[in-house]
């Protein structure tokens, strides 16, 4: 028996470093983060939205700015030196392919976007921060996303 | 240490922190930053019916679940535990704007003499939420993004259909707030 088991044992394989991927669950750690500096950042503030459609401040206007320089110049370095995920599978970025609905479906989302106060990820931390009755408002997104999938082979795409 | 961590951020700090998620996330497991598909993941697991659009296996990609667990968490630490004891620092045009709103802020993110439960029955509480929200779920799954998905992911990949959803979000959403939400407050 003890012969069997030894014979068995996987080896580890000079110059392979694949790991496992890693489950679902660890993502919790990077959405904490997330909800995090949304929050401190007050990009989660209904007077901070309204406030950007009224040209009132920058600060928005900084924060989209800056997080697409920094997510753009970290791509940049992902693919110029060619760095692998931790599992060791090369990084894909699929090409989103445009259809009629980014505008027509995007000027809706912006409609109901000055009224919450708050685009999707928002919406979660904002009843994080104790605003309970935002629980409301995501319901009824998960109403209007069911009923454009109810509606989707009728709209323009 | 406390009082540190009560304070809110300027956008130099919070911003590049937040752009910061894009390859924290795509260097965890090559997932795209996005958080309006966590609605359609939740009406592929609650509410799926007969329709093909939300009949997938919605459970290889649960990691958005639990992300957006992680906000919903991270929203509990910054905005409530660790909240900032003073109102947001808006701007003088704004507080001007929210006086003749009839809006007393206070020390919250959002107002809330409009954000409670009990105002959920007036006609404003709806459209503030119920209505504002469905135009979100509807509209984000429409456009196939949010600010997350095409705001922050997709405009730091360079990709142009983005950029055109981005600025279809801030045209609706500067038109619904100078037509629609003075209307609520008058």
């Amino acid at each position: 028996m003890a012969e069997t088991a030894t014979t068995t044992t996987p080896r580890i394989q000079p110059g392979s470093t694949r790991r496992k991927a890693l489950p679902n669950w660890v993502f919790l750690f990077p959405g904490i983060y997330f909800g995090w500096v949304l929050t401190k950042g007050e990009a989660i503030s209904w007077y901070r939205i309204e406030e950007m459609f009224y040209f009132g401040s920058f600060h928005m206007y900084g924060i989209f700015m800056s997080a697409v320089v920094v997510g753009a110049l970290s791509i940049w370095l992902i693919r110029k030196l060619g760095i692998k995920t931790w599992d060791g599978e090369t990084i894909e970025i699929p090409k989103k392919r445009f259809h009629k609905g980014y505008i027509l479906g995007g000027f809706i989302f912006g409609l109901g976007w000055a009224l919450t106060g708050a685009c999707p990820g928002p919406l979660y931390a904002q009843v994080g921060a104790g605003f309970t009755v935002v629980i409301v408002t995501l319901l009824s997104a998960i109403a209007g996303t069911w009923v454009y999938a109810a509606w989707r082979d009728k709209l323009p795409h | 240490m406390i009082d540190f961590l009560r304070h809110p951020w300027p956008w130099y700090v919070a911003g590049p922190l937040i752009g910061l998620t894009v390859p924290l996330l795509l260097l965890l497991g090559n997932k795209r930053l996005g958080i309006s598909s966590t609605f359609r993941q939740i009406c592929a697991a609650c509410v799926p019916g007969r329709i093909s659009f939300l009949r997938y296996d919605w459970k290889k990609q649960s990691w958005n679940l639990y992300f957006v667990a992680g906000i919903f968490l991270g929203g509990f630490l910054a905005g409530h535990v660790l909240a900032n004891p003073e109102p947001v620092q808006v701007s003088a045009h704004m507080r001007e704007l929210l006086q003749q709103w009839h809006i007393h802020m206070g020390a919250g993110l959002l107002p809330e003499q409009w954000f409670n439960w009990h105002q959920l029955l007036s006609w404003q509480g709806i459209l503030l939420t119920v209505v504002g929200g469905f135009l979100v779920g509807f509209g984000t799954r429409y456009g196939e993004g949010c600010t997350s998905g095409h705001g922050i992911f997709g405009l730091s990949s360079l990709q142009w259909p983005s950029l055109i959803a981005t600025m279809a979000f801030f045209a609706g959403g500067i038109l619904s707030a100078h037509l629609i939400v003075p209307l609520l407050f008058k």
